[in-house]
């Protein structure tokens, strides 16, 4: 007798479940949709969100922290020490910048927005925008160059540099000479 | 509507193709709205929203993806049986169409009116059967013949409660002819097979559980022979990939789509045919007429199939066996009792 009251009692079940579910489903018809249409209506972004980085070039004293804090090594930096005739100015933090940036790269498609390299800058350049739409076709585009120098100005501060310390050392070179012929002379007056 | 046009063309087979036509072109108009409608339903069920770029909340979405059908390579596997995996999709929507021509859509117009119309209907969607099969077969694709063996185990058990069920309104109406069918229950919402017909009020009321139950299971059959969920199981994606229709693309595997929410509408119609009373207006006389009663055939087929879209969006999938269980020791069980009492109620 239970194996037909078990019958009868799952077939009421399964209609009774079904009509439960069906409720769910059509009270769910009604709710308003959750979706945000993404191109045209956006989430606003938390405020410390770490997306593309930017770097303020004009505050960057080419000091390389950032380069060393990263973890995938994306960044690349070169710099060309002015000379004492230049005055390359002073950062808005008032660091006074001594380097020329001739090269300032940041393979964004490597980076993985980490924020290390955020930190460490003593001037406070480098930074996390909230800028997630990047998206390239080709990825040697995603290597963005933050230096602004033209290729002449490059080649000069190279040169200027470069003459710089070959003045430098020419100045040491007679020095040295100086001092070595102070030396060969004999002393005049020894007691 | 063939008598007119009989009197104007006279009996040639142009007749015949333009009696043809009308199904074909709903069909085709119907899957346009019920496939956008399937995806703007379901979507809301799950509080999402679905198309909206093609269009107005995106109802060109549907054409849009018929274009992208069209453009599509058409694939045919390299061990495959090529002649019939070419036919199959179109054995399918053959057997699909074919039952369209005994569907009434209105008291002036039927593809076919046989006098063996539901029997008829029951017997050519068969075919159907065949077809999927061979799309399994042919494929040489284990997933395919699987769902392609599962398909024709399931369509084949679920053929005989459909045919009981069809079978009390045909001892309660007394034709197996659909216009006949319809018009027995003409005249308004209590004359309905599923409320007991039109007979006096206490046959009417020790009849009534009775056509319940049937309606209800034929509803469900009706689920089971178009393979939708929860008896989707010959293209249970999780297990089969998609089942017999795996290996096809294009516009092939578009007229598998086509062929299946054709069947949908189908067993919808002939539900509300046979219980609901098909084009007769549930006003009576109000409301009533042949272009009223396209009006009330495709409301009520589309009633259906929203509930068919509604059930597949809610339910999970069976088991195999607990599909073969429901048909055989749930739904047979319950008609023959049914079929045994409505035969003895309109006895007495
Ligand atoms: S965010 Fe991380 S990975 Fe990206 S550049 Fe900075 S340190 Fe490197
Ligand atoms: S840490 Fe800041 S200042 Fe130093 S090189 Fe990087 S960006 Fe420039």
């Amino acid at each position: 007798m239970s194996a037909v009251r078990t019958y009868f009692r799952d077939i009421w079940m399964a209609l009774f479940t079904v009509t439960v579910g069906m409720r769910v489903t059509f009270r769910h018809l009604f709710v308003p949709a959750v979706t945000l249409q993404y191109p045209d209506a956006k989430l606003k972004l938390p405020e410390r969100v770490r997306n593309r980085l930017y770097v303020n070039i004009d505050d960057c004293i080419g000091c390389d922290q950032c380069s060393l804090a990263c973890p995938v090594d994306c960044i690349t930096i070169e710099t060309i020490k002015s000379t004492a005739d230049q005055d390359l100015g002073q950062t808005s933090t008032g660091h006074k910048k001594r380097l020329h940036v001739p090269r300032f790269d940041i393979d964004i498609a490597k980076c993985c927005y980490c924020g290390l390299c955020v930190y460490p800058c003593p001037t406070e350049c480098i930074v996390m925008t909230d800028v997630y739409e990047f998206s390239e076709s080709d990825r040697h585009n995603l290597i963005y160059n933050y230096s602004r120098m033209t290729s002449t100005e490059i080649e000069e501060a190279k040169a200027k540099f470069k003459k710089a310390e070959e003045e430098a050392a020419a100045k040491k070179a007679a020095a040295v000479a100086a001092a070595a012929q102070k030396k060969q002379e004999p002393p005049k007056a020894s007691s | 509507m063939e008598e007119l046009l009989q009197s104007f063309i006279g009996e040639s087979w142009l007749l015949y193709v333009i009696l043809a036509v009308p199904p074909l072109v709903f069909i085709l108009l119907y899957a346009l709205v019920t496939v956008w409608t399937e995806m703007k339903v379901s979507a809301h069920m799950q509080d999402r929203v679905a198309y909206m770029y093609t269009g107005p909340h995106g109802l060109f979405q549907p054409v849009a993806d018929i274009l992208k059908l069209l453009q599509k390579e058409d694939t045919i596997p390299a061990a495959a049986d090529k002649t019939l995996f070419r036919l199959a999709p179109f054995l399918v929507f053959t057997g699909t169409y074919a039952g369209f021509a005994a569907l009434p859509f209105s008291s002036a117009y039927i593809g076919s009116n046989i006098n063996l119309g539901v029997f008829y209907i029951v017997a050519v969607s068969s075919i159907v059967v065949v077809g999927l099969l061979m799309a399994g077969w042919a494929s040489n694709n284990k997933w395919s013949l699987f769902g392609a063996m599962r398909s024709a185990a399931q369509v084949i058990s679920y053929e005989i409660p459909t045919a009981l069920a069809l079978l009390i309104a045909v001892m309660i109406t007394g034709s197996l002819n659909l216009q006949e069918v319809i018009r027995f229950q003409d005249g308004g919402i209590f004359n309905w097979v599923v409320f007991g017909g039109p007979f006096p009020l206490l046959q009417k009321l020790l009849l009534l559980p009775f056509t319940f139950i049937a309606f209800l299971i034929l509803f469900v059959a009706g689920i089971a022979e178009v393979n939708r969920t929860p008896f989707d199981l010959p293209e249970a994606e999780s297990e089969l990939v998609q089942g017999y229709n795996t290996e096809y693309s294009g516009m092939k595997f578009a007229i598998f789509y086509l062929a299946e929410y054709a069947n949908m509408y189908l067993v919808s119609a002939i539900a509300a045919c046979v219980f609901l009373g098909g084009w007769s207006s549930p006003f009576g006389d109000f409301m009533s007429g042949p272009l009223w009663g396209v009006f009330w055939i495709v409301l009520k087929g589309f009633f259906f199939v929203f509930l068919q879209i509604w059930i597949r969006w809610t339910l999970p999938r069976l088991r195999v066996d607990q599909l073969m269980y429901t048909s055989w020791k749930v739904l047979t069980p319950f008609l023959f009792v049914c079929v045994f009492a409505v035969g003895l109620i309109l006895v007495l």
